[in-house]
């Protein structure tokens, strides 16, 4: 399987996901922003990092990249997008995801392992996980607090387009779970289609039990599938 | 304008110094001239008052490639591999506006170690404040964590390891001190010695702003009421710039254009090429109207002084420059040739086709002043302590006192505002003795931290500079690694009082003893005096940080239990020494006598032993013991794993509190599998290690025998509460 990771000056996750995804055998490659044309790729990555700075709002200026059009195309004809993190926050800005990530409700960055929930466990991304499995997966951001309106809402519920909720060690999604104050505890979300993910825990962080755990690998391999 | 006294002290010079600049000119020098002298021989940039003494320290050793006098120092790690890495002090600028302070120490700090070659790979800190009541404390402790956090999240560096500590002898002036560590291939390596003439002389980074302008200064005087004036002189800090700066160095380092390259740090553009073209015995002329400059009409003495971030300069190869000019074009960076090299060992600047200055470069570096100032020796104080005139306690009351202390608590509301995962090779983060970093691809790893004593250093500085280096020592070889070299941040009070020069001079004796000792070579550093306010200056800090090796990861421990009834070994003496420990300090607010003696024979012997148990796979898990003595090492092992201890009475030691919260010093906790007792106990006795059979590892309940029975998890509970509260 062919996949490109999109690199933009202030990526800083792009050498972690390519780790991750050639570990798991993907044919990666890397795209520097300034380019205008997209390699064939089965799956395209937008990265953790700080895109053009972040000075602005997140993923703002990132979301206007010449690059981002080839990404809208492509997703739009239906290959596969994963955004992590700052990857979540540009697909938001781009439109190709719904909602937006406001800033953490302590106001501070958050770096910590979290347990998720795997709500959606029916799509390509998310196959090999079990229903309702907790994970323990590392996140890292300033602006995760996921937000949207209510008519958005009820279509992600209704139409199963939430990925991942954050829980507690036994699985119970509530207020102590919520790390950032994402609305309904919400951790990723799918657009309708589900061939775009957008998430902000880091599953590339989660791929090598020396350094922390395996609970990442299922997201690449049900992706391999 | 005509130069007067006022305008000299200004500049932070005495007059004395002022007349010596006219000596080595052979004229009065201009405002230009002067603004540089007094970058370059102030206390932060020339070392004037600290060059004697550190001379003494070892700074060689088989395993270092380059010691001090760099922008950072370099150690071999075998094979092709070599860790770069310092520390420097960025007091003064967090005081006065701690977001910005601390970015900047961060982003300074970086620079140093990726100009050298290195790709940073992990960033540690040492930030020391006020008393928690003292106003000032809450807002500077936020500044600054969030400072360090918002520079190394951003650029992508993780954060690993770090000390945070209270004291009111900070009230005034803080301490914010910033380590990088990089990893670099041996044979690519930069140095900063410009050679050859004719050469082109570039300007690369960020554009130069009126910000920082004399920070250098600044740091090198006292504060009073009106330091808030000196806002200006904090830099503004631009990681994502940095982040574009270090990838553009590094690619541009793949190949041999550069002859040499540095960073603009303190001082900026005068230090740099300054001290390049000084190194190599060359000269050098700038063009300051090729400068980028992000203000309207800047003076080339704002140029000059200016101490904005993100810049480097660097000498290039001849025909070189297009080829890099596109690398820097490619990451939308500013590069321009700003000058060339000559053979005329001055530094000329021209303006507007007019030279606007011209010194001899020896003045500016090799004929810096050089103070031998006078110190005082410190007496050990002979007072001994009476416990039994002391109030009551129980055991298990004065342990909580501090875990729930802010210099005992869990520091997570700290460490989880910083990054410590980026990069996907940090192995062991924040909250273990030292923190792990693999080597990218490799299966070997290094081993971090830094570490400090003020306490001690301040009642007996020649014990205390020893004891940290120990300390330190121990951490990295608590986790399995074999420490190799130190950086060491000195940060000190007013040199030109007799009693504060002793404390830095003393404290330098300790930690020269104990490298030696231990081959524990200073490879780069930085010192910081003047931290003090208004006549009142801080307990004597030298901070050090240390790097050691772990040959075969993953063989690598942490300090948490890792089963039920595994056997509680203690590796070294317990003397039961109370003067200056935390017991006394949280329990009794008493802070006096002698800090607890450091016997480096037996700081080696013990740090070897558990060196070899750990890589014959004898120790499930290991522990320093410093602070708070043995019970709170001891529940730190709990509290962090969750597993109980049950430990039997002491069957020697007459006191219990002497026994459980002595800070006597080269102990060890190590747990050991009882399968592997025996093995373990013969390699102790024929090493004759002293240790004791303290006790086992149980569920849930934290133990001491007849005097407490505690649930673990409410220890940690306690332990977690602090920064909750603040």
């Amino acid at each position: 399987m062919k996949s490109s990771v999109i690199v933009f000056p202030g990526s800083n996750c792009d050498r972690d996901i390519a780790v991750a995804l050639e570990k798991m055998q993907f044919q990666n490659q890397m795209v520097w922003h300034k380019e205008t044309k997209l390699p064939k790729s089965d799956l395209i990555v937008i990265p953790g990092g700080f895109s053009y700075g972040d000075y602005l709002r997140s993923g703002a200026i990132a979301g206007k990249s010449s690059i981002i059009d080839e990404v809208i195309k492509a997703a739009n004809s239906g290959c596969l997008v994963l955004g992590i993190c700052n990857g979540f926050q540009i697909l938001t800005e781009t439109g190709l995801l719904k909602g937006t990530l406001l800033r953490n409700k302590n106001l501070k960055f958050i770096n910590r392992d979290v347990n998720i929930k795997v709500i959606n466990n029916k799509t390509k991304f998310t196959s090999k996980y079990i229903s309702n499995q907790i994970l323990k997966i590392n996140i890292a951001h300033n602006e995760g607090n996921y937000f949207t309106d209510l008519s958005h809402l009820e279509e992600l519920q209704k139409e199963n387009l939430i990925a991942f909720k954050y829980c507690n060690e036994q699985g119970n999604i509530n207020e102590d779970s919520n790390p950032n104050g994402a609305i309904e505890n919400i951790a990723g979300i799918f657009n309708s289609k589900k061939n775009i993910l957008g998430m902000m825990p880091h599953p590339e962080r989660m791929v090598d039990k020396y350094i922390s755990n395996t609970d990442g690998v299922n997201l690449f391999s049900s992706i391999l599938k | 304008m005509e130069i007067n006294n006022k305008i000299i002290e200004k500049h932070g010079l005495k007059i004395e110094e002022y007349e010596n600049i006219k000596k080595l000119l052979k004229r009065s020098p201009n405002m230009l001239e002067l603004g540089i002298f007094s970058a370059m021989w102030n206390e932060h940039c020339s070392y004037k008052s600290s060059r004697i003494h550190l001379k003494k320290l070892p700074t060689k050793g088989k395993q270092v490639i380059q010691g001090p006098g760099e922008n950072a120092g370099v150690i071999d790690i075998g094979d092709d591999d070599a860790i770069i890495f310092k520390i420097e002090s960025h007091n003064h600028p967090s005081f006065i506006e701690p977001y910005q302070g601390a970015a900047t120490g961060v982003g300074g700090i970086l620079r140093d170690v990726f100009t050298m070659g290195a790709r940073p790979i992990a960033l540690l800190n040492s930030i020391h404040f006020g008393s928690p009541s003292h106003p000032k404390t809450k807002n500077l402790l936020n500044g600054v964590v969030s400072g360090i956090g918002g520079y190394g999240n951003c650029i992508g560096i993780p954060t690993v390891a770090g000390e945070t500590k209270f004291n009111e002898t900070y009230n005034e002036n803080i301490l914010v001190n910033a380590m990088a560590v990089g990893h670099a291939k041996k044979d690519k390596i930069f140095y900063s010695k410009a050679q050859g003439i004719n050469k082109s002389v570039v300007y690369v980074g960020s554009k130069t702003g009126r910000d920082g302008i004399h920070g250098a200064s600044m740091a090198s005087a006292e504060f009073d009421e009106k330091s808030e004036d000196k806002k200006p002189t904090v830099q503004v800090g631009d990681p994502f710039t940095e982040k574009l700066l270090l990838e553009a160095c590094l690619e541009l380092m793949k190949d041999d254009s550069i002859i040499a390259i540095q960073d603009m740090g303190a001082a900026g553009l005068t230090s740099s090429s300054v001290e390049m073209a000084s190194k190599g015995s060359l000269g050098i002329e700038l063009d300051l109207s090729k400068i980028p400059c992000r203000e309207e009409n800047m003076t080339p003495y704002e140029m000059m002084l200016s101490e904005s971030q993100e810049r480097m300069l660097i000498i290039l190869e001849d025909g070189k420059e297009e080829h890099a000019k596109k690398i820097f074009a490619k990451w939308d960076l500013d590069f321009v040739i700003i000058g060339r090299t000559n053979k005329t060992k001055n530094l000329t600047l021209k303006f507007e086709n007019q030279i606007v200055g011209e010194i001899p470069l020896d003045a500016l570096a090799t004929k810096a002043p050089m103070y031998d100032r006078k110190w005082t020796k410190k007496k050990i104080s002979k007072k001994k302590l009476n416990l039994k005139k002391l109030k009551k306690i129980k055991i298990e009351d004065a342990l909580v006192k501090i875990l729930s202390s802010p210099n005992h608590t869990n520091k997570s509301w700290i460490t989880d505002q910083y990054d410590q995962m980026v990069m996907c090779d940090t192995a062991q983060r924040s909250g273990s003795d030292a923190a792990i970093v693999r080597i990218h691809n490799k299966d070997k790893a290094i081993a971090v931290s830094v570490d400090s004593s003020a306490n001690y250093c301040k009642a007996h500085p020649i014990t205390g500079g020893k004891q940290i280096v120990c300390e330190n020592w121990r951490n990295i070889v608590s986790v399995g690694a074999r420490p190799l070299a130190i950086t060491n941040c000195l940060n000190f009070g007013n040199p030109e009082n007799q009693e504060i020069m002793g404390e830095f001079a003393e404290c330098l004796q300790g930690i020269k003893e104990a490298c030696e000792f231990l081959n524990y070579p200073v490879v780069s550093g930085n010192v910081s005096f003047y931290n003090g306010t208004n006549n009142k200056n801080i307990f004597p800090t030298p901070v050090i940080g240390g790097v050691g090796l772990i040959q075969k990861y993953p063989h690598l421990l942490s300090h948490r239990f890792k089963s039920i009834d595994s056997e509680i070994i203690l590796i070294g003496k317990t003397f039961g020494h109370l003067e200056q420990s935390c017991f006394l300090k949280e329990n009794y607010s008493i802070i006096d006598g002698s800090p607890p003696e450091v016997n480096l024979l037996n700081e080696k012997n013990n740090g070897e032993i558990v060196l070899s148990l750990i890589s014959d796979n004898l120790i499930s898990s290991a522990h320093d013991i410093s602070n708070g003595g043995l019970i709170v090492a001891l529940s730190e092992m709990s509290i962090h794993s969750k597993i109980g201890i049950k430990i039997e009475k002491p069957k020697k030691l007459g006191n219990l509190f002497e026994y459980f919260f002595g800070e006597d010093q080269s102990r060890y906790i190590l747990e050991v599998d009882s399968e592997k007792l025996k093995k373990t106990e013969t390699i102790l006795k024929k090493s004759n290690i002293f240790y004791e059979k303290i006790g086992k590892t149980q569920k849930k309940f934290f133990e001491i025998e007849g005097e407490m029975k505690t649930d673990v998890n409410d220890l940690f509970n306690i332990n977690n509460q602090w920064y909750n509260n603040f």
